[in-house]
């Protein structure tokens, strides 16, 4: 897949997201936005998994720890086909396993996330059993920088260096803003790029918009011996434009006006990007 | 020099652990330690997890003989259960080794969302629980676990009382699918198993039949609870033992059992009387209609008091002595 087809799919799948969040009448709008670029790279091009091998004890494992973003994981893997788009009808319906956090009741979810500060432990232990197998596969989370004020990370940032794990890589989706506001005024974590290199961790900084940057830096080698952190620079609420950098779509439900708006924009941007990448 | 540790048993108390013949074993720790070094000699997928506690949880020489075998993370608690959790998932027979006070209060969210709501089958080592570290202050008490594990659903909790349930509650651990939490303390224990008794999780084991009261007791308690009974039949009181070592799932018919045949029911635990074992089995007991003489012996909702493991039981009745008396009052003998 090219860039340009992950650009396109891209743009059906923030699409498929809004709807699902507008259905189920709950989602974090604005953080799934976000990082919605970075599950389509990870999906679509990165991970060494699919919806054939989900029980592969060698397939790369993706732990997703800042859980409340879902909805976008929802799209994405429903795209990938890991189960049927309408299973995602029942989104927070009564006795669905479609919840506002992922859980393993889902093919080819790993563990079940949501509490903030949980996924980068969990990985470690998933890297460390690789690596005791000598088992090629690579460990994956995504972490939210809200999240980064729960002391757990840091506890499993300082063990993955001295376990050298080099099949561990955490990204962060770097939007800045929290529930409660900006990151900086809420609890501030810069600069991080120096705090997870100071903790033994490779460190990557790339637009977590931009597919050719987020692939160059998930799937070029890890630096020998070290843990790797991708810091993907990203926009809360990236693609529609009241959405953008605006604090209350972290858990926004829009309604059918806004939802007409956005899908609006999103079809838009797409027959621009058509028009100006044929 | 140190002053020697205080005994656990009064003179008299020692005198029936003499008369009774009871085989005095090693600490519950050590039993563990070895049972799970001996296991993971012939299974390299079982691993030991250790917050800078290989020493306190005896696992030196399987750091030693296993070194491929046991991951240490340092002091940090949510990172051990949250790594377990993870070679659970991948896997490995995760071992998470850690005295029960920081286990269980630091790291509970780490157990009720990456061990039992995930569903990973990482096996949890309460070690030094109770008050095991009686004299260094309730920073190290851990009288709050088992009701608060209770409380979260997927998890059997084991609380042996010998080397033999502590053996055989690893055993069964090992082969677990699904969480396990086993707890016990670090000092010496004596042999109460009946010869041939077969441990099944989930089932109590009866240590000790009896008609008049039954002694619902479960780890290190459960000796105490023997001495009782033995004292008590020189009273011509007949009292049964339990020990139930599986908190969870309760082994609701060997309860009402004792409800039914038995005029008194007395619990016995180390842990606080708050969600521990006795509401368990009160509340069993009531929900099925049987309202025998009860009391639950254990930790008051109150400042613990200072002093050794052996003071603390004495202090709070969990001793022949006190359990006797418990008994004769409930049974209106005294």
């Amino acid at each position: 897949m090219t860039d340009r087809d992950l650009v396109l799919k891209s743009f059906a799948l923030r699409r498929r997201m809004l709807r699902l969040i507008h259905e189920a009448g709950a989602g974090h709008t604005g953080g799934g936005l976000s990082c919605l670029d970075i599950l389509n790279v990870l999906y679509n091009r990165v991970l060494k998994i699919t919806p054939e091998t989900v029980a592969s004890p060698t397939r790369d494992r993706y732990v997703q720890s800042k859980g409340h973003c879902v909805e976008a994981l929802y799209a994405v893997m429903a795209d990938r086909g890991y189960f049927p788009d309408s299973d995602l009808e029942t989104v927070c319906h009564y006795r669905s396993y479609y919840v506002g956090h992922p859980t393993r009741k889902i093919r080819g979810m790993e563990m079940n996330t949501g509490a903030l500060g949980h996924g980068l432990p969990i990985c470690l232990g998933m890297a460390l059993a690789a690596r005791m197998d000598g088992a090629p596969n690579r460990v994956f989370t995504l972490l939210g920088d809200g999240e980064l004020a729960e002391g757990s990370n840091w506890e499993a940032a300082m063990a993955a260096a001295h376990y050298k794990l080099d099949n561990l890589v955490a990204i962060l989706d770097h939007n800045t803003l929290q529930i409660t506001g900006h990151t900086r005024d809420v609890m501030s974590n810069e600069p991080l790029d120096e705090k997870w290199r100071a903790f033994g961790w490779d460190v990557r900084i790339v637009d977590g918009h931009d597919y050719a940057e987020l692939t160059a830096a998930l799937t070029t080698p890890p630096a020998v011996g070290k843990p790797l952190f991708v810091l993907a620079n990203t926009v809360k609420g990236k693609g529609v434009s009241f959405m953008e950098n605006v604090g209350k779509w972290h858990h926004g439900v829009p309604s059918d006006t806004e939802l007409a708006q956005a899908l609006a924009e999103l079809t838009a941007a797409e027959k621009k990007f058509r028009e100006v990448s044929p | 020099m140190s002053a020697p540790a205080p005994s656990m048993f009064s003179p008299a108390a020692a005198a029936m652990l003499q008369r009774l013949g009871l085989q005095k074993g090693r600490a519950n720790l050590e039993e563990f330690a070895d049972t799970l070094q001996a296991l993971a000699t012939t299974d390299r997928d079982i691993i030991a997890v250790t917050s800078d506690s290989r020493g306190s949880g005896k696992l030196a020489p399987f750091g030693k003989a296993l070194p491929k075998q046991i991951v240490e993370v340092g002091i940090a608690e949510q990172n051990l259960v949250g790594i377990t959790a993870g070679l659970a998932a991948c896997g490995k027979k995760a071992f998470g080794v850690s005295p029960s006070c920081f286990l269980t209060a630091r790291s509970l969210e780490q157990i009720k969302n990456d061990v039992c709501y995930s569903n990973v089958p990482a096996v949890l080592v309460g070690i030094s629980s109770g008050v095991s570290y009686g004299a260094l202050g309730s920073t190290h008490h851990s009288l709050h676990d088992l009701a608060v594990l209770r409380a979260i659903h997927n998890i059997t909790i084991l609380v042996p009382a010998d080397n033999h349930e502590t053996r055989a509650a690893i055993r069964y651990a090992a082969t677990a699918t699904r969480p396990v939490f086993v707890r016990f303390g670090k000092a010496a224990m004596y042999d109460v198993t009946p010869a041939g008794a077969v441990f099944e999780a989930g089932k109590a084991c009866l240590v000790r039949e009896g008609s008049d009261v039954a002694f619902v007791a479960n780890g290190e308690t459960v000796v105490h609870a023997l001495l009782a009974a033995e004292h008590l039949a020189a009273a011509g009181v007949s009292a049964r033992v339990l020990s139930l070592h599986t908190v969870k799932p309760l082994d609701t018919a060997a309860v009402l059992a004792a409800g039914r045949e038995c005029r008194a029911v007395v619990t016995v635990e180390e842990h606080m009387i708050a969600g521990g074992v006795g509401e368990a089995v009160a509340s069993t007991l009531l929900q099925a209609g049987l309202a025998p003489r009860f009391r639950m012996v254990g930790f008051p909702d109150e400042d613990t008091v200072t002093g050794a493991q052996a003071d603390l039981f004495r202090h709070y009745g969990i001793s022949m002595e006190g359990l006797s008396a418990t008994a004769l009052a409930l049974l209106g003998q005294v």
